[in-house]
């Protein structure tokens, strides 16, 4: 993004309002953030009049505040309750169903209805990067989830570089952000130095480069593509929670009997909050229903969450049957044994586990006090093998 | 299986009442659209908020209603236990002791006088406690009153011979499963979600309040934390222990817990 490239063409509102037309004319179901119920969710939209223009938010731990801003700028703030997994893998899906005939015979119904196309407007840095750590566990092994692929495959994606940070963001430390690495169609930077907001927008697929040659715009000039380069780096120098990621396997291994883990029990309310909002946290359950007659049969697929005691119920009993356990295994999963597993952290830097705990309790503030506990106590890595 | 084999093996069903509003007995008369399957599926027995015809017992399913008040329910549940090879305690008054507990933490003799004109006529215990303090319980459905289709899932599963899928975490994962935003992180509003079970469909979040907790505290629930969490918010320590003594007040975490803050 160092000079004006071909590439980069330069949009206003009114554009976007003809792309998001277009993608609705070519049969995508087009999500985007919206302001309802006291936060910026993600719903369908139908033109930027949905988007929230001129609001922004406050984030704090435990603390979600929507305010007016004094521009009218479309992505002005950080990302909110929902993510985009609420589309990619839903809350709830019908697996499959059973019919119990007359003379016995059951007759199996295969899956999910039809899915719909989807396009997705304002995907940050951060969450593109959850949608990468979702593709490896759901698409990347030996076995693909058919219904998240077809969901996966479909969807069009236009990403937004982060121009405001909140205050529970971290992705720097997670180098999943505020500019958008890869993996969409289309990349916006708003730009906000006049009363109508800009946007150097560029295409990294080819469909989005179609996208944006049917918008007709003009080429970003020099000046705008230095300005959205400035952009994303006034928003990294804005970004000012870290976590130290050096070495953080090993550590979390090494501190599987830390007593803060006593310490944050006290606090977490096991309410299954930050594994909901997480934008990669993946855990579900199956649960097969039946009618009275015994003659249809529902296998569904719920979200779930190992702050639930249900979720490792095994003949003889539950595996994790305190908080403390819970916790650390949650925690140390994201942080850590994700690696292991997937090859990446399960965080992305986000922050919605810090914002949307009701207790506030900070992943980045347990990380480091375990960090520090550790330091000052390094023999127990030796106890974990 | 044949019609006819149905009808024979069919297990009995009886619906009874102890101290409480008869609301959830009210829910299964709800299940409009699934009457005539559950008749189909089980023989309705014993149940006077519907029918006045008495079959003997024993019964194969007991759905018990209400909390025990009395020395005379203190007895008769002993009797229903014995005549049932299973029993479901359905709603809060019967798996908590209902709002009727608020009497554990005070002097209901104090109460009789001040309410009747000849408190001597009457014969009531010291508290008002759940069924399961005086008999074994195979399953408590919560809630005031239980959801219908919860008690559908019971009826069903009793028949399928399995266990009912009846969730017992907070009430925090129906409001994220809808994407229903948090009153409590958004607008501050104080909520029982995190430490309410499950069951409901978090309805009251969805109309931007927050939680009453009429399903009873959920598993190991965290009470000390969400307690600091709505003082935090601006609640009045009365504020929260009014909270906590609504229709659950007896469920042993919810009654220590209003106890230990109304002591501070």
């Amino acid at each position: 993004m160092q000079e004006a490239t071909a590439s980069q063409v330069s949009l206003t509102a009114r554009h976007i309002d003809g792309l998001i037309e277009a993608l609705r004319e070519d049969g995508y179901t087009v999500v985007g953030p919206t302001v309802a119920d006291s936060a910026i969710v993600y719903d369908e939209i139908a033109s930027t009049a949905d988007l929230p223009e001129g609001w922004t938010d406050m984030q704090q731990p435990g603390k979600y505040r929507l305010s007016r801003r004094d521009d009218r700028a479309l992505f002005g703030y950080a990302v909110g309750p929902h993510s985009w997994k609420k589309y990619l893998f839903p809350s709830s899906l019908k697996l499959w169903s059973t019919e119990r005939a007359e003379d016995g015979a059951l007759k199996i119904e295969a899956g999910p209805e039809e899915v719909p196309k989807y396009a997705f407007i304002g995907v940050r840095g951060c969450e593109m990067a959850a949608i990468r750590v979702q593709d490896r566990v759901f698409a990347g092994g030996r076995h693909h989830d058919s219904d998240y692929m077809t969901r996966r495959e479909s969807a069009f994606i236009v990403a937004v570089n982060c121009g405001q940070a909140a205050e529970t963001c971290f992705c720097t430390s997670m180098g999943t952000g505020p500019a958008v690495e890869s993996g969409y169609d289309i990349a916006l930077t708003e730009l906000l130095d006049e009363a109508e907001p800009r946007y150097v927008a560029e295409a990294e697929t080819s469909i989005g480069a179609a996208y944006l040659q049917r918008l007709g715009a003009a080429d970003a000039t020099a000046q705008d593509a230095e300005a959205a380069q400035q952009v994303v780096e006034k928003t990294v120098a804005s970004i000012t929670k870290e976590l130290d990621t050096d070495g953080i396997k090993e550590m979390l291994y090494g501190s599987r009997e830390d007593n803060r883990w006593d310490d944050v029990a006290s606090r977490c309310l096991s309410c299954t909050n930050c594994t909901m909002v997480c934008p990669t946290c993946f855990c579900h359950s199956v649960t097969e229903t039946s009618d009275l007659q015994m003659s249809s049969f529902e296998h569904t697929r719920q979200w779930d969450s190992c702050f639930s005691m249900e979720f490792t119920y095994v003949a003889g009993g539950v595996v994790r049957d305190t908080t403390r356990s819970r916790y650390r295994q949650w925690l140390t999963h994201k942080l850590g044994s994700w690696i292991d597993q997937f090859g990446t952290s399960g965080c992305v830097g986000c922050g919605r586990c810090i914002a949307w705990c009701p207790v506030g309790i900070d992943i980045t503030e347990e990380a480091a006090a375990l960090r520090k506990s550790h330091e000052s106590s390094p023999k127990e890595v030796e106890d974990a093998t | 299986m044949t019609t006819e084999a149905k009808t024979q093996s069919k297990p009995k069903l009886a619906v009874w009442k102890f101290a409480s509003c008869d609301g959830c007995q009210l829910s299964m008369l709800d299940l409009e659209d699934e009457l005539l399957a559950i008749t189909g599926a089980i023989e309705i027995a014993y149940f006077p908020e519907a029918t006045r015809s008495v079959v003997e017992g024993p019964y194969d399913l007991s759905l018990v209603e209400g909390s025990i008040t009395t020395p005379h329910d203190a007895e008769r549940i002993q009797q229903i236990r014995a005549d049932s090879a299973r029993l479901v305690t359905i709603g809060a008054c019967a798996t908590a002791g209902g709002i009727q507990s608020l009497r554990n933490f005070r002097d209901v003799k104090e109460f009789t006088s001040v309410v009747y004109a000849s408190p001597q006529y009457i014969d009531t215990l010291r508290t008002s406690t759940p069924i399961s303090d005086h008999v074994k319980v195979d399953f408590e459905l919560r809630g005031c009153p239980i959801n219908k289709r919860q008690l559908l899932e019971v009826i069903t599963a009793y028949v399928a011979n399995r266990k009912p899928a009846v969730p017992t975490t907070s009430v925090c994962i129906e409001c994220k499963r809808r994407g229903t935003v948090c009153v409590m992180v958004a607008n501050g509003t104080p909520c029982l979600g995190p430490i309410t079970q499950a069951g409901c469909g978090a309805i009251c979040p969805a109309y931007n309040r927050g939680c009453y907790g009429c399903y009873g505290p959920s598993e190991q629930p965290n009470l000390p934390s969400i307690s600091a969490a709505w003082l935090e918010l601006g609640a009045s320590r009365q504020e929260v222990v009014r909270a906590y003594r609504t229709f659950n007040a007896a469920a042993p975490e919810l009654a220590e817990e209003s106890e230990r803050i109304a002591s501070e």
